[in-house]
Formats: structure tokens, C-alpha cells, sequence
């Protein structure tokens, strides 16, 4: 600090003449260039589905493999009301279009399927959710959607679709925000 | 010329001399260390500016940090000075689409770059912005407190550093304690910062902060990871800024910054713009992207842009 004021005071002068300067400069209106948002190249998708990095699906613990209590269980595909299990599960996700077997495999209860009636797993449940969210499925690809994190120049991990919408209740729930900064006047 | 006249104007320019030598004196004590000053305050005294030092010169002056700053924390403190990698010029996006305003980002950064907790230094700022007006800063909020974020009608908009291509900051520094590195980042070296706080005049985002007090870190908050252009702990008495977490994104590979880590919604977006397959590049590309200010000419590297 003390060698601070030095230099502060050695240069007392000089600031006076540079500061009108710079600041006049600062403000100097041109003409934008290299705006923004233009139009770019088009990227091709790969056709081929590329694995992500992802971590472990937030299953309810104990919950998985699913076939632990399914096994035992003679499958029913008629649409009605779960009165015995899953009871908390409240689907607010197109209800009257969807039910569990819209996404669930009824034949193998540890994965979940395609429209095509291709099996998936748990970890790649993005392709499923793609289905009908083609655009959001194709920004969280290149990392625009959705959180990733890792590397800027490097290995990234990405979070599921379900990390952050409940697939039964997609909305985002609010959070409590932290602190606000302190005011000016409490400044002390 | 009267025998007084000629008299009194010697009498004068004595007594001025002697005043003048008065100052000098007074500023010369203020200024210099203190006689019996530890060594290692001459040598930061004489230490030269950053970009003057040369390589053994710089190593010597980080090593004198780490031990100083290891002492004073009780814990093994690394101060680097990673230089820019080649062929990296940093953007940041941020999806005013996305952003739920939770503050999670404020304080990631406080805990990353050694911020001060008391008095309290804030990097981001968050405000809030009313969706009918749209982006009016006029009637923006940053103190709002509510029990759930986000609030009805509302949208926010975090700020910080926008690292301008063209910084009016940089260039009212009387002592270019201040600059643009190649990779785009504005630095401070805290060393020769003079504390005048033009740069925080000329900066239209209101990102520099300055210490008004000795920062209090507590020690054991202290991020022993530091950079010397970044957040190695600061004395009272200067300005300090946003670096994009320079101690994490300048290696090879290079960790996102603090806050992108955090973002519970990942509305925060970054890498390097001379990177066609980046996201911030996709971003730029393809969505709606703004910058604040943009009549001021500052050509920030900061990319507000909605995603839907
Ligand atoms: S936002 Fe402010 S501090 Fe950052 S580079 Fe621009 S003028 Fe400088
Ligand atoms: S952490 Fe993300 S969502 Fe929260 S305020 Fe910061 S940018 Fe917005």
C-alpha cells in the first residue's frame, strides 16, 4: 500500500491528462463489427448415436434393476391407475397420451425402449426423451442445453436429461437463491 | 525595487524550498518500506512489472508468494503463471432462456478466486429483470430476496467481466497495471496497481471491485490453487476483476471456470472461440446472441443468448 501511494503520487500528474482522454475514447461510437448471431455453417448430425459420458442415472436407492421385483410378476399392459407400487409416481408429463409402457420395456423391466422397439439403458434415456424433443436433443448434444462439465478442451461429462427434469414431472423446480450482496448502507 | 521588497521574495523562495523539500520528505516516507521492513517487502518494492520480468526473475518472485502466502494460510499455496496456450481466444455464453437467478455462480466464484468474504467482494452480479420491460437496466434488481427463484414474470441476468476485446479499462491505466493477455483475458498484476480505481470508472459493466479494506479470507477458505494474475490473495489497496478463472482454464486440459461447474441449469456456456467445433462457437452460429452495450464499441467476449 505505501509503495502504492508512491507510484500514486509520482503520477498524480499524468493521470489528470490521460483519464478525459481514455474515457472520451471509451465511449467513441463505431460501427459494430463481427455481430453476433449471424447465420453460420450447418452442421450434419452423425447418423450413428455417439455414447456421452454420463453419470449414474438418480434412481430412487433401491429402486434398480427393476427385475428384482418384477420378476415375480406376470406383466400387465392394460392402462389403469397404479393402486399397489409406484403410487407416488404422479405423471404430469402429457398425461393423457402417456403411460409407463410408453418408455418402459414390459419384457425386460431393466430397460427402457424406443419407438423403433429398440432396447435402451438407463444411461442413454436421452435418445428416449429425443423422441419428442428433437431440439433440445440436438443442443444438448453439442453442449448447449443442459449442463456439462469436465473440460473446456477436454474429456466432458454431461448430465442426464433426467438429473434435472423429473421424467414423470419435467418442469424445472424453483430453488431457493442464495444471499443477496450486501447493500451499500449495511456496508460497514 | 525597494531594500524590503528585495528582502522578502528570497524570504519566500527559502521558505517554499524548504516546504517543497517537506513534501518530498513526507511522501518519501509514506512510499518507501519501513527501514527494518522484512526483505521480502524491499523485494516486492523493486519487483518488476509482469510482463518486464524476466523467466528466472518471475520464478524467484513466485516463489517468495508461495512461501509467504503458505505462511500466512498454513497450507502448501501454488502460484503459477501459466501463460496463454496458442491459437485460444476465451468466450462465455450465458442463456438468459435458462438462468433461474439462484446465485449458485456468485458464490462458487467468491470460494475459486479468494474473493473477500468481509467486506464482501462479488464478482457476478445477478440481476433481475422484469419479462415485459425485457432487458432494461434502468430496472434491474440485484438485491431481490425472495424463497424461491424463479420468480413469476421475472428473467435474470448474471454480469461480470465481459474480458472486452477493446477495454476501455485498460487503456486509463496511468501505470498499465492492466492489460489484455493473448487469450483474451484482462489481468490486473496487483503488485502495480496503484489503486487509482480509473479502471473501474472507464469499465461500463461495473466488473472491477476494489479493496477498500485488507481482504478478509479466512484461512481456511483460502484456494491454495492461485494464479498470479488471478486469485492470489490480494492486498488492501488495489482492484481486482473476473480473470475466467485463469488458474483453471489456462492448462492443458483446461477445467471449465467456477461458475459454468456450478450452474444448477447450466445456462453457462465457454471455450474458445477460435474453435469451430466449440460450443461457444455453435452458440454464436446458431442462436439469438447479444451483447450489453454493444453502442459503446467494447466487443465484449461475453454472450447473453436464449436458447429457445
Ligand atoms: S467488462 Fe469492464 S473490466 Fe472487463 S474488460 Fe470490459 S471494461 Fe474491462
Ligand atoms: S448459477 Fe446459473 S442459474 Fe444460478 S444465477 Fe448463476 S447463471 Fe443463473
Amino acid at each position: 500500500m505505501k509503495r502504492e501511494r508512491s507510484r500514486c503520487a509520482f503520477l498524480l500528474g499524468a493521470l489528470a491528462l490521460v483519464l478525459p482522454l481514455a474515457a472520451g475514447s471509451a465511449v467513441a461510437a463505431r460501427a459494430p463489427e463481427g455481430k453476433p448471431g449471424a447465420v453460420g455453417k450447418v452442421r450434419t448430425a452423425s447418423a450413428e448415436e455417439k455414447q456421452f459420458a454420463v453419470p449414474t442415472p438418480p434412481f430412487t436407492p433401491g429402486i434398480f434393476p427393476c427385475s428384482e421385483c418384477h420378476k415375480e410378476m406376470k406383466p400387465n399392459p392394460t392402462r389403469r391407475e397404479l393402486k399397489d407400487e409406484h403410487t407416488n409416481i404422479v405423471l404430469n408429463h402429457a398425461q393423457g397420451q402417456r403411460w409407463c409402457l410408453d418408455c418402459h420395456d414390459i419384457s425386460n423391466r431393466d430397460k427402457l425402449h424406443l419407438v423403433s422397439g429398440e432396447k435402451i439403458g438407463f444411461d442413454e434415456s436421452y435418445r428416449l426423451c429425443g423422441q419428442c424433443h428433437g431440439d433440445k436433443y440436438r443442443d444438448w448434444k453439442v453442449g448447449v442445453h443442459g449442463k456439462r462439465t469436465g473440460m473446456w478442451n477436454g474429456e466432458k461429462q454431461y448430465l442426464l436429461c433426467v438429473h434435472c427434469h423429473n421424467p414423470h414431472d419435467p418442469r424445472f423446480k424453483p430453488l431457493a437463491p442464495l444471499p443477496p450482496p450486501t447493500r451499500p448502507e449495511n456496508v460497514k | 525595487m525597494s531594500n524590503q521588497e528585495s528582502r522578502a521574495t528570497p524570504a519566500f523562495r527559502m521558505s517554499r524550498r524548504k516546504m517543497m523539500k517537506g513534501v518530498a520528505a513526507v511522501l518519501g516516507a509514506l512510499a518507501l518500506p519501513e527501514k527494518d521492513a522484512p526483505a521480502s517487502v524491499w523485494e516486492s518494492f523493486f519487483q518488476k512489472h509482469f510482463r518486464e520480468m524476466s523467466k528466472p526473475e518471475l520464478e524467484k518472485v513466485l516463489a517468495r508468494l508461495e512461501k509467504e502466502y503458505s505462511e500466512k494460510y498454513r497450507k502448501a499455496v501454488k502460484v503459477r503463471a501459466t501463460p496463454p496456450i496458442e491459437g485460444v481466444l476465451y468466450g462465455y455464453g450465458l442463456d438468459l432462456s435458462r438462468c433461474i437467478g439462484c446465485r449458485r455462480c456468485v458464490y462458487a466464484c467468491v470460494q475459486e478466486n479468494n474473493q473477500s468474504r468481509d467486506p464482501q467482494i462479488h464478482y457476478i452480479r445477478v440481476l433481475q429483470l422484469n419479462k415485459e420491460r425485457g432487458v432494461d437496466l434502468e430496472e434491474a434488481e440485484h438485491y431481490y430476496n425472495p424463497s424461491k427463484v424463479p420468480e413469476k414474470g421475472h428473467f435474470y441476468m448474471p454480469v461480470q467481466c465481459h474480458q472486452c476485446e477493446n477495454p476501455p479499462c485498460t487503456k486509463v491505466c496511468p501505470v498499465q497495471a492492466t492489460w489484455k493477455e493473448r487469450d483474451g483475458i484482462v489481468v490486473v498484476d496487483y503488485n502495480w496497481c496503484i489503486g487509482c480505481r480509473y479502471c473501474m470508472a472507464a469499465c461500463p459493466y461495473g466488473a472491477r471491485h476494489f479493496n477498500w479494506k485488507k481482504p478478509g479470507l479466512p484461512a481456511a477458505e483460502m484456494n491454495p490453487e492461485t494464479h498470479y494474475l488471478g486469485n492470489r490473495p490480494r492486498p488492501v489497496g488495489v482492484v481486482e476483476k473476473c480473470t475466467y478463472c485463469i488458474q483453471r482454464v489456462r492448462n492443458t486440459p483446461g477445467r471449465y471456470t467456477a461458475c459454468v461447474e456450478i450452474c444448477p441449469v447450466g445456462a453457462r456456456k465457454f471455450g474458445n472461440l477460435l474453435d469451430p467445433e466449440s460450443e461457444i462457437r455453435y452458440i454464436i452460429e446458431n442462436k439469438r446472441v447479444f451483447i450489453l452495450k454493444e453502442d459503446l464499441n467494447t466487443r465484449p467476449k461475453f454472450y447473453y443468448f436464449y436458447a429457445t
